[in-house]
């Protein structure tokens, strides 16, 4: 056998996503659309907040959703059916998107005409936090059933995110979820996060989501 | 749940290496990975053994080195260590303040490998 020999690598192991991730927000950046992603756990309201979300700007805002989920086309059927145009990419049993997946979603849009594209994320707190999709905003949804524990157990998730949407808030009076110290332990993890609380069902704080959103989309679009 | 693609780039990475610098055997992979990442461990080393049969890499062993998660201090701008559990509720060891900024502890690194 051979001398045994050190050779210095010093690459990043996600070196290749990182790079299709810029020149997704690049792209993008260029037609001034913004791109959305959409994270939380599976059944906390992606879809719902979505659903919401069309029903508010569809005829203030060119938007678009792009739909993953790793084997059903469920969600884009339901975008669809509202009169908004969907991509459903169907990962095909990974947990997450990355952003080469992002981007045939986009080349499967008309994105010169759009203003805004939503990302919905595999419903999963842990790998789609990992990989960056190209988004140049995150949002997450932690809905009260979950409790407010969350942060502690995936403070990546909560970490890497602009916005977090505390959804399903009428039902608060049912559970014993604390909102000050979910509040608390969220901005120890990052302190930048704005949290806005918020009902899909009963429409409660819908309005605070629109706002922040509208204002997102024209502050990305007078960018240089 | 995501160390096939993770493992998938690290051996991309390793095998890139390995030709530039006419490697007969890869022996060991040294990693660098944050503490805030939800990877196991031996996952990795599983799929690894299973992706790189055939390949000057198969066998080679994966050293897998935690990096700590650092924050610092919004108060005094002390940098300290922080632990998964602790990190909704971290205190400053020096000053005693809780509000404090994320530094590091996300990475995913390959340092360098030991060949023959």
């Amino acid at each position: 056998m051979g001398e045994v020999r050190l050779i210095e690598v010093k690459e990043e192991i996600l070196a290749d996503n990182i790079k299709v991730a810029a020149e997704v927000r690049e792209r993008l950046r260029k037609t001034k659309t913004m791109l959305l992603n959409l994270m939380s756990s599976p059944g906390s309201g992606k879809t719902s907040l979505i659903l919401q979300t069309v029903a508010n700007l569809k005829d203030s805002l060119r938007l678009s959703v792009i739909e993953a989920d790793i084997d059903s086309t469920v969600d884009a059927e339901k975008v669809a059916a509202r009169g908004i145009p969907a991509i459903q990419l169907r990962t095909g049993g990974f947990c997450h998107l990355d952003a080469t997946m992002v981007t045939q979603g986009i080349d499967a849009l008309a994105v010169n005409d759009l203003d805004l594209v939503i990302i919905e994320n595999v419903g999963n707190l842990v790998c789609p936090a990992e990989f960056d999709t190209g988004a140049h905003k995150n949002v997450m949804i932690l809905s009260v059933p979950e409790g407010d524990d969350k942060p502690l157990k995936y403070p990546l998730m909560f970490s890497i995110c602009d916005l977090l949407l505390v959804n399903k808030i009428d039902y608060l009076s049912l559970s014993d979820f604390d909102m000050p110290a979910l509040r608390k332990r969220v901005l120890a993890l990052n302190p930048r996060i704005i949290i806005l609380e918020v009902s899909c069902k009963t429409g409660s704080g819908i309005e605070d989501w629109i706002n922040w959103l509208k204002k997102e989309v024209n502050a990305f679009k007078r960018m240089k | 749940m995501h160390e096939l693609p993770i493992t998938e780039s690290i051996l991309k990475i390793v095998l890139k290496h390995a030709e530039t610098n006419n490697v007969r055997q890869v022996m060991s992979i040294h990693l660098q990975i944050g503490k805030l990442s939800d990877l196991e461990d031996e996952w990795i080393q599983r799929y690894f053994d299973y992706l790189s049969k055939g390949t000057v890499a198969e066998g080679a062993k994966l050293k897998i080195e935690r990096m700590p998660i650092m924050v610092q201090c919004n108060a005094c701008s002390t940098s300290y260590k922080a632990e998964v559990p602790k990190l909704g509720d971290l205190t400053c060891p020096s000053c005693g303040q809780k509000d404090s900024t994320f530094l590091s502890g996300r990475e995913y690194y390959i340092k360098d490998m030991e060949v023959q």
